[in-house]
């Protein structure tokens, strides 16, 4: 605690106001922990965002298999649970890969929300006239509602072709089955439905891939234009390459 | 010109607050914004009203005491200037302007459009100091910087703690100021020894003020009278996570 001449004036709340600060006067500060501070939860959001990127890059190249037939998209399904052996079981290996995804999935979420909770408390009061953005951002101000509409959309996406509880083809189809069933024309709704969140998590990463950057420290000032044009561009690859296989299914180029 | 405010008025922390609407004549384009308030202030006393209380002292830009969200936007949509800097040119005649204090939880309203700041004051505190040997003065250039960090520390020591940057926060963060004052330090070899836990006791007292957490939108940047750059974060959370190895 630093001293302070008579000249200075109190640094402690004036009485009544609601500030209730940890560090008053000679109080000991409360340790609130990597977990518990802001920064700390940021940092989880970063890295299992960033978890989640790396299988989405993944997820969508083994998608373009379908445009190589129904053999190709199968086999690549089934080498996915072999994956490991024999030195693993079947499925061993994948389940441990869904564990973490789940995980981070978890993790980002509780991060994301008790984040957002914070900062609602930051700001009971709101502004009267509407506060105009300065900085002209898009993507960020989706991120919180698009994270729930992306939510939504992973569980209806496990139930539609992982366990094929509301897909036509059901859990006895093959993948392939499942995928030609599930996106087919008079359901487009579906189509849509993924269309949106596909959109949805373009603009999560176009502004979150150099935001991850930013809160791990990793960005300075002449980084963020290719960091920001990278997050650009790796965002609208995801959003074509993951369109692109339902667009076919839709349209027939895939049956 | 002619002007039509609505301002924030509430008479004190307890009271809820109201928007109230003025009327100003005769206000010349060439005042500042405080002047302008400073006009109908004189009218209230003469009519016996309360002035409307705000925080103001340099009117040059240099104390960060002014500060007030202008039509939605803090210190006004005029880049790179605070309140007090502000001209009445900017604003067409008739225009209706809505002024509101900063907003934030732990930046509580003490009468109108003054709130208490010194959540800032205490963050402060926590970490952003260096321990120097007191005696004499030492000699220049004892203690080598290079040019580039020494204008890089430069900028971010020229935050002059307004609190623009919460206001403009949608996330209530005060990551900008934190960082400038951590950047400020850090950047610089007097600022070494407590590097680590400057980040971490600053980063902690900013989350124990009430404050929220940053998600890099660049509101602060964009309003900050001085043009913290948003690379000062960058460089508040590898501090922190280096204090947190
Ligand atoms: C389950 C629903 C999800 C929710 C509620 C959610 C929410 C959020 C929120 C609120 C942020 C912080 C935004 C900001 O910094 O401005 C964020 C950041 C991020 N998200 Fe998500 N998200 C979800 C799913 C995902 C998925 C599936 C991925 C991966 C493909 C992902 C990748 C990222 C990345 C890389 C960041 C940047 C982290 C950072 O700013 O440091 N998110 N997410
Ligand atoms: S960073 Fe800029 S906006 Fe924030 S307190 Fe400092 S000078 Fe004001
Ligand atoms: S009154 Fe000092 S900065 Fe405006």
């Amino acid at each position: 605690m630093i001293e302070r001449g008579t000249s200075t004036a109190p640094v402690d709340p004036p009485a009544g106001t609601p500030a209730k600060p940890v560090t008053t006067g000679t109080t000991r500060r409360k340790s609130v922990g990597f977990l518990g501070s802001s920064n700390g939860r940021k940092a989880v959001m970063a890295v299992t965002g960033a978890v989640l990127v790396l299988f989405l890059v993944g997820h969508m190249t083994g998608n373009l298999k379908a445009f190589f037939g129904a053999a190709s998209f199968n086999e690549y399904a089934n080498f996915l649970r072999t994956m490991g052996e024999p030195l693993l079981p079947y499925r061993v290996a994948l389940t441990l890969v869904e564990v973490v995804l789940g995980a981070c999935i978890v993790l980002h979420m509780w991060s994301a929300v008790s984040l957002a909770r914070r900062a609602g408390k930051a700001r009971p009061v709101k502004y009267a006239a509407k506060r105009k953005s300065q900085a002209g951002g898009y993507a960020v101000h989706t991120m919180r509602y698009g994270g729930v509409v992306i939510l939504l959309f992973v569980i209806y996406h496990l139930l539609d072709l992982t366990f094929g509880t509301v897909n036509p083809a059901g859990w006895d189809g093959t993948p392939y089955e499942r995928l030609v069933a599930g996106f087919a024309p008079e359901r487009w709704w579906v189509t849509l439905f993924y269309a949106v969140a596909v959109v949805m998590v373009g603009l999560h990463l176009r502004h979150g891939l150099w935001s991850a950057f930013q809160t791990l420290g990793l960005a300075s000032g002449r980084s963020y234009r290719p960091l920001k044009g990278a997050a650009a561009a790796i965002s609208a690859v995801l959003v074509l390459g993951f369109l692109v296989v339902p667009v076919a299914v839709m349209s027939g180029v895939i049956k | 010109m002619n002007l039509t405010l609505k301002v924030w008025r509430q008479n004190g922390p307890q009271d809820k607050g109201r928007m109230v609407t003025y009327r100003v004549e005769d206000v010349s384009p060439d005042m500042s914004f405080l002047e302008m308030l400073d006009v109908l202030n004189e009218r209230l006393i003469l009519e016996g009203d309360d002035p409307i209380a705000f925080d103001h002292d340099c009117r040059e830009g240099i104390c960060g005491m002014c500060g007030m969200v202008i039509n939605g936007v803090a210190h006004g949509e005029q880049v790179a200037t605070t309140t007090c800097q502000l001209h009445m040119r900017h604003f067409e005649d008739n225009a209706v302007i809505t002024i509101e204090p900063w907003r934030a939880a732990p930046f509580p309203v003490v009468k109108d459009l003054v709130v208490d700041r010194s959540a800032f004051d205490r963050i402060i505190q926590a970490g952003g100091f260096i321990s120097v040997p007191a005696g004499s003065a030492p000699d220049a250039h004892s203690v080598p910087v290079k040019k580039v960090d020494a204008d890089a520390a430069f900028d971010a020591a020229t935050c002059i703690g307004c609190g623009a940057c919460v206001a403009a926060c949608p996330n209530g963060s005060a990551s900008l100021f934190t960082a400038a004052k951590i950047t400020h330090l850090s950047l610089l070899p007097q600022g070494q020894p407590e590097r680590d836990s400057r980040a971490k006791a600053m980063v902690e007292q900013m989350d124990a003020e009430g404050f929220g957490g940053c998600t890099n939108t660049g509101e602060c940047t964009a309003v900050c009278p001085k043009g913290i750059p948003l690379d000062t974060i960058a460089q508040m959370n590898r501090d922190y996570l280096r204090s947190s190895k």
